[in-house]
C-alpha cells in the first residue's frame, strides 16, 4: 500500500475546543473536564434526534462565543454524526451561515474531519475550520439496535454510546498545540460478524493504522506520552495490545482508550465502555487538550476507530469492517 | 391454593426460560428469533400430541410462555379442521389466539399513544 | 482483505469475555418461573369467579391481563430494566411478546401515528405472528389430509 502519512509541522494549530455531554458522561471519571452538560437528555425537545441537534447547535454557539469569533470568521465546518444521512449534523448546520461539509466514518468521523481540515489549512486557502462530531445514546440505539423500551439483555461485549458532542477549532497561527501529522487508514475486515462486538471489528484497523503511522513517521510508540484509541472498549484494547505485540511494536503504559476513560465501567453498567462518534471528540477536546495546555502531555497520538456497520449489510450476512485514522498532536 | 401446583408452574415455566437463556448465551440469537423458535416448537409438540401432557402437568407454566401460544394455535387449527374442514384449517389457529392478538394490538396502540421512551 | 482471518477470529473467541452462564441461567429460571406463577394466580382467580367461566375464557383472560400489565410496565419504562436482569426469563413468557409489540409502538410514535406507531408496531414481533399463523394453517392442512390420526 502507498504511504499515507502526512506531516504538517506547526502549520495547523488548535485555537479552541468545546465539549458538551449528557448526565452519564458528566458523572463519569472525566466529568470535570467537560465544558457544558445537561441533566435531561431530551433537552426539552420532542425526540432524541431533535435533542441531539440542539446539543450540537449549543456546542457550536458556545465554541464561537468562547473563541470570540463570529460566524464570518469561520471558513468551513466539517462535521458528522451517526444518524442516517448524517441528518443530525445537516439540520444543525441549518442554524449557521458557515460553509459546511458533512463527514461520515462511523465513530472515526472525528479523525476524518480533523484530517480534512488540517489538509485544507496547510494547503493555504483556508484559515480557520471547525471540526465537530456528535452522538446520542438514544438515537444510536434506535439506529443500530432496538427500541429503548425493549426488554432484552445487553451482551457482555456491548458498549455504551456516548451522549455528547465535541468541537475543535483549527487555524493556521494561533494556539500552542499543533496537529503535527496524520495517517489515513484503510478499511480492514477480518470477518467479524457480531455487531455487538465492535471492539473486535475495529482492533485490526487500529493496529494496521498505528503500525503504518510508526513506520512511515519513523518513530517508536514510546515517542508519544499518550496513545489513545477511540472506542475499542476494554476487551477491544486488550485485543489491540496483542495484535501490536505480534507485529513487533508493543504498546505499553502510554496506551489507553477513550471509551475506557470516559466511564467508570465497574459502577456505570456500560459494558465494555463508551463508543460513538462523540466518544473520541469529547475525550480529546475535554480531557486531553486541557492536559496538553497544562503541559501534562506533550505528544499525543489520537486514533479514533470506527466500525462500518449498517443494519442492512449485517442482515444480509456481511461481516463488519473497521477503519481507524491516526492524528498526532504536539505542544509547541 | 395448592403449593404443589405452584411449584410445578414455577419449575416448568422456569425450565422453558432456562432453555431460552441457553439459546441466547450460546447462539447470540435475538429476542425475535427466540420467540419464533419457541412458538414453532409449541406448534410441533401440540400437533404430535405431546403438549397436552406438559400443559396438564405445568398449568400456567406451560400456557404463559410463548411456546404455549404456539400450542394453542395448533390446538385451534386441529379442532377447527375436525369441525369445519378446510375453512376450519385456515381459521382455526387464529380463532384460538384471537383474544390475545386483539388485546396486544389494541393495548399497544393505546400505550403507544400515551407513553414516551424514557431516558436511559 | 475480504477473506475472513481465521487466526484472528480464533483469538477473538478466546480472548473476548463470555456471558456468565450460571448467573444468567439462574436469573432466567427464577424470573420466568415467577411470571408463570403470576399467570397461575390470575387463572385461579378467574376460575373462582361466581360466573363459572369455561376453561378457554379463563386462559384468554389470563393472557390479556398479563399483556395489559406488561404494556403498562413498558410504558412507564420498567420492563426493559426487568429484561436487562432476567434475559430470557422475561422474553419467553407471553409478556416478552407483548413488550416487543409495545416498545416499537412507543419508540416510533414521533414519526406519526399512522406511518410511525402503527406501521412499526410489529417491527420486532411481526415474525411471531407470521410464523404462528402460517404454521397453524399448515397444521390444519395436515390434519385435513390425515384426519384419522387426530380424531
Amino acid at each position: 500500500m502507498r504511504r499515507s502519512t502526512y506531516e504538517f509541522g506547526s502549520d495547523v494549530r488548535i485555537e479552541e475546543t468545546a465539549t458538551i455531554v449528557g448526565p452519564r458522561e458528566k458523572d463519569g471519571p472525566l466529568g470535570k473536564y467537560f465544558d457544558k452538560d445537561f441533566r435531561d437528555d431530551l433537552l426539552g425537545q420532542k425526540s432524541h434526534e431533535k435533542a441531539e441537534i440542539k446539543m450540537h447547535v449549543t456546542l457550536l454557539r458556545y465554541l464561537l462565543n468562547k473563541s470570540k469569533h463570529d460566524q464570518n470568521d469561520i471558513d468551513l465546518c466539517i462535521s458528522g454524526d451517526l444518524l442516517d444521512e448524517i441528518m443530525g449534523t445537516c439540520l444543525t448546520m441549518r442554524e449557521f451561515d458557515i460553509p459546511f461539509m458533512g463527514a461520515y466514518n462511523a465513530c472515526a468521523t472525528f479523525a476524518e474531519s480533523l484530517i480534512t481540515a488540517a489538509m485544507l489549512i496547510s494547503g493555504g486557502k483556508f484559515r480557520r475550520i471547525i471540526s465537530s462530531t456528535s452522538s446520542h445514546f438514544s438515537t444510536a440505539e434506535r439506529q443500530y439496535r432496538y427500541p429503548l423500551e425493549l426488554g432484552n439483555q445487553r451482551t457482555p461485549l456491548a458498549q455504551w454510546t456516548v451522549t455528547g458532542a465535541g468541537a475543535t477549532m483549527l487555524n493556521d497561527s494561533l494556539g500552542t498545540v499543533a496537529l503535527t501529522s496524520c495517517t489515513i487508514g484503510r478499511v480492514v475486515d477480518f470477518g467479524v460478524t457480531d455487531s455487538n462486538d465492535m471492539g473486535a471489528c475495529m482492533a485490526p484497523a487500529a493496529s494496521d493504522t498505528m503500525q503504518r503511522h510508526f513506520e512511515e513517521r519513523g518513530v517508536d510508540p514510546d515517542y508519544y506520552d499518550l496513545i489513545l484509541t477511540g472506542d475499542l472498549g476494554d476487551a477491544g484494547s486488550r485485543l489491540l495490545k496483542i495484535l501490536m505485540r505480534e507485529k513487533g511494536t508493543p504498546i505499553g503504559d502510554n496506551y489507553n482508550d477513550c471509551g475506557v476513560l470516559i466511564f467508570n465501567r465497574a459502577a456505570q453498567d456500560v459494558g465494555q465502555g463508551g463508543s460513538g462518534a462523540a466518544c473520541s471528540s469529547t475525550v480529546f477536546n475535554g480531557y486531553v487538550y486541557k492536559k496538553m495546555l497544562r503541559g501534562e502531555y506533550k505528544k499525543v497520538l489520537l486514533v479514533p476507530t470506527g466500525a462500518l456497520c449498517s443494519k442492512t449489510s449485517v442482515l444480509q450476512g456481511e461481516s463488519i469492517p473497521g477503519i481507524a485514522h491516526a492524528v498526532s498532536f504536539e505542544v509547541i | 391454593m395448592d403449593i404443589l401446583v405452584y411449584l410445578r408452574v414455577f419449575a416448568i415455566g422456569g425450565a422453558f426460560c432456562l432453555i431460552g437463556q441457553i439459546l441466547i448465551n450460546t447462539t447470540k440469537m435475538t429476542s425475535a428469533r427466540i420467540l419464533v423458535c419457541f412458538l414453532l416448537s409449541g406448534v410441533l409438540l401440540e400437533t404430535i400430541g405431546v403438549y397436552k401432557y406438559i400443559r396438564d402437568f405445568g398449568k400456567a407454566g406451560a400456557t404463559v410462555p410463548i411456546i404455549g401460544f404456539g400450542a394453542n394455535l395448533a390446538k385451534g387449527a386441529i379442532e377447527g379442521t375436525l369441525e369445519n374442514g378446510l375453512l376450519g384449517a385456515v381459521s382455526g389457529g387464529i380463532e384460538a389466539v384471537a383474544p390475545g392478538i386483539a388485546a396486544v394490538i389494541f393495548i399497544a396502540f393505546v400505550v403507544g399513544l400515551l407513553a414516551t421512551s424514557k431516558t436511559k | 482483505m475480504s477473506e475472513p482471518n481465521k487466526r484472528y477470529l480464533e483469538l477473538v473467541s478466546k480472548k473476548m469475555p463470555k456471558s456468565r452462564h450460571l448467573t444468567t441461567m439462574f436469573r432466567a429460571f427464577w424470573t420466568g418461573g415467577t411470571i408463570c406463577m403470576i399467570g397461575q394466580a390470575f387463572t385461579d382467580l378467574y376460575s373462582s369467579l361466581p360466573a363459572a367461566l369455561p376453561e378457554e375464557d379463563v386462559s384468554a383472560l389470563t393472557t390479556i391481563t398479563l399483556i395489559l400489565i406488561t404494556a403498562v410496565l413498558t410504558g412507564i419504562g420498567v420492563y426493559d430494566k426487568i429484561g436487562a436482569y432476567a434475559g430470557a426469563g422475561s422474553i419467553v413468557p407471553i409478556t416478552g411478546f407483548a413488550n416487543s409489540v409495545v416498545s416499537p409502538a412507543i419508540e416510533h410514535k414521533r414519526e406519526g401515528v399512522v406511518l410511525g406507531l402503527c406501521s412499526n408496531m410489529f417491527s420486532v414481533a411481526g415474525p411471531v405472528i407470521v410464523f404462528g399463523i402460517s404454521s397453524s394453517v399448515v397444521v390444519g392442512i395436515i390434519v385435513l389430509i390425515f384426519k384419522g390420526a387426530f380424531v
